[in-house]
């Protein structure tokens, strides 16, 4: 048993808490966005982690050889590729929203803004 | 190589850590650049050239590049300006 | 009923509730025998209205001085001292909270199978499949493009489409027309070119840089997706290195160079044209798949280039609305329009 064993996903984990301090911490929304995209990556890493197999190559085909004990996982490989390049049109549609946020209330603080669409609803 | 792999992990917890810690918006974001291209030799080491690839091109060129440009909408890069818009809670 | 309700009022329990909130209802009683008096004042003679009138102002005044006075200390406490306290509680909740969770999560990370091992249960006949037959039945080299553009091709479907979602949403949120709002927008336009007046413009290194770079790094983005199915790459990856080479590309020589080959309508006719393409050839494999109808997409051989039916055009069209919409958000953010 004990930690060693899974240093990746231990690692990954870790960072997700990281991503998700941040995310919870920082009044700016720049850094939440940042924040945001880590737990991203952590997500990937314990994926791509899982995926792994000692001793084994990625998965294309070489020489011909077919068999299972050549190969690592390939579906979490799969589902990565796709999910990083997910995670950036996300990214990138929270940055317009914010972009837009800072032309009508000029601030990036989260508080501020809150304060001041509630004077605007008063 | 397993002693390569810790080290990159723990590279991209500190510099998780120090996302978190610095002032600059500018600063933290050069610190996720970083993060993603040692995330990249990461994929490698994980036998996933796939992702290695892009993530190279994706986390570490064009979240980073429009983070920038998102800093650069909000004119938080102007080194003349003290006062950083967003920055309240830095200034206790 | 008036007399019921105020021997209810005059009874022991009114008046233990009463007693109980004394302390913080003295200003509700005030305000009640407000509305008493109010109350009585029709029937009381004219002469004595105005004397009494003057007298209950006052001691409204009275009152809402003391209320302003009790409200503006407690705003003044939650200003300074209370904002400072509730915030410095709100972040060692959350850093208690993260901890907690991080612990947890470790607690649960100890208990998985060990890493890197080839019993572990995520290691099942599924991705035995893929490696053993995954070849033969759609002729890619590559066993993560096959899966991702064959087996799961209307997963992969999805998503290009989540990204083209996201960059018409990018659009609809920073675009500025000046058709629709008129002189405001022009003068935001202009802004927005001021904010690029201090950049370095025809700056010869860059340029030398990336007159040499830029058909390189195109080059290899074309090599990557055209040989997705034979070697690590595939739509994804290279649309995102070709993205990459067209912004650095805007960034050297500018939009006007750019708009040359590359406006909103290529945006939306290349996008459009790659997801339709896209969207009818697998509704052909799968139309002709699930009827066990016979289909002119071979296989091929694999290893060569144009082999693995219809993997390498599906990877083409994916890599064109990747490319498409990595460019369209840079542009967008930059420019607000394309």
């Amino acid at each position: 048993m004990g930690f060693f064993h899974n240093y990746e996903e231990m690692a990954a984990m870790i960072l997700f808490g990281i991503g998700f301090t941040t995310l919870l911490l920082h009044k700016n929304m720049i850094k939440k966005i940042i924040g945001f995209s880590m737990m991203d990556s952590a997500i990937y890493l314990f994926l791509a982690a899982k995926g792994y197999i000692e001793g084994r190559t990625a998965p294309i085909v070489v020489d011909g050889v077919q068999s299972m004990e050549a190969y690592i996982n390939p579906i979490p490989a799969g589902l990565v590729l796709t999910g990083i390049v997910v995670s950036v049109s996300v990214t990138a549609l929270m940055l317009a929203l914010t972009v837009r946020l800072y032309r009508r209330y000029h601030t990036l603080d989260i508080d501020e803004i809150t304060a001041q669409v509630r004077k605007e609803e008063q | 190589m397993e002693i390569l792999n810790i080290i990159l992990l723990v590279f991209i917890i500190i510099c998780a850590v120090s996302v978190s810690l610095t002032k600059s918006l500018l600063t933290s974001i050069v610190i996720f650049m970083s993060q993603s291209l040692a995330m990249s030799v990461i994929w490698i080491m994980l036998e996933s050239p796939d992702l290695a690839i892009t993530e190279a091109a994706v986390g570490a060129g064009i979240t980073s590049l429009l983070l920038f440009v998102t800093l650069k909408k909000i004119h938080a890069i102007d080194l003349q300006k003290k006062e950083v818009p967003g920055h309240g809670e830095d200034q206790e | 009923m008036a007399k019921t309700r105020n021997d209810y009022e005059n009874s022991w329990w009114p008046r233990f509730v009463r007693w109980l909130k004394n302390g913080s209802s003295a200003l509700d009683d005030a305000m009640y025998g407000d509305l008493e008096e109010e109350a009585v004042l029709p029937d009381a003679p004219a002469g004595d209205a105005e004397k009494r009138e003057a007298q209950w102002d006052e001691r409204r005044r009275l009152l809402l001085r003391d209320e302003q006075d009790m409200y503006s200390q407690v705003h003044a406490w939650s200003r300074s001292k209370g904002a400072k306290l509730a915030q410095w509680f709100y972040r060692v909740t959350a850093v208690v909270i993260c901890l907690g969770i991080i612990w947890m999560l470790l607690q649960t990370a100890a208990y998985l199978p060990p890493f890197g091992n080839p019993d572990n249960p995520a290691n099942n006949e599924v991705s035995r499949r893929y490696i053993e037959q995954g070849m033969q039945e759609t002729g890619a080299v590559n066993i993560v493009a096959g899966m991702i553009l064959d087996y799961r091709a209307f997963d992969t479907l999805g998503e290009s489409n989540v990204l083209f979602i996201a960059a018409c949403s990018v659009l609809i949120l920073l675009r500025i027309s000046s058709e629709k709002h008129g002189g405001d927008a022009v003068a935001q336009l202009e802004a927005e070119a001021d904010d690029r007046m201090y950049e370095p413009k025809n700056d010869l290194i860059l340029q030398r840089i990336a007159s040499f770079l830029v058909p390189l790094i195109l080059l290899f983005g074309v090599y990557i997706i055209m040989n997705g199915h034979i070697s690590p790459g595939g739509g994804f990856s290279g649309g995102a290195v070709m993205g990459a080479g067209l912004i650095l590309y805007l960034n050297a020589f500018g939009f006007r160079k750019t708009e040359r080959f590359f406006t909103f309508k290529t945006f939306k006719v290349v996008s459009l044209c790659a997801l339709s393409f896209y969207a009818v050839s697998k509704a052909y494999s799968f139309f002709t798949g699930a009827n066990h109808l016979s289909s002119f997409i071979s296989p091929g051989t694999p290893g060569r280039l144009f082999s693995a039916g219809l993997i390498p055009y599906l990877n083409i069209a994916v890599g064109l609305v990747v490319c498409c919409t990595m460019y369209a958000f840079y542009t967008l953010f930059r420019k607000g329009d394309m």
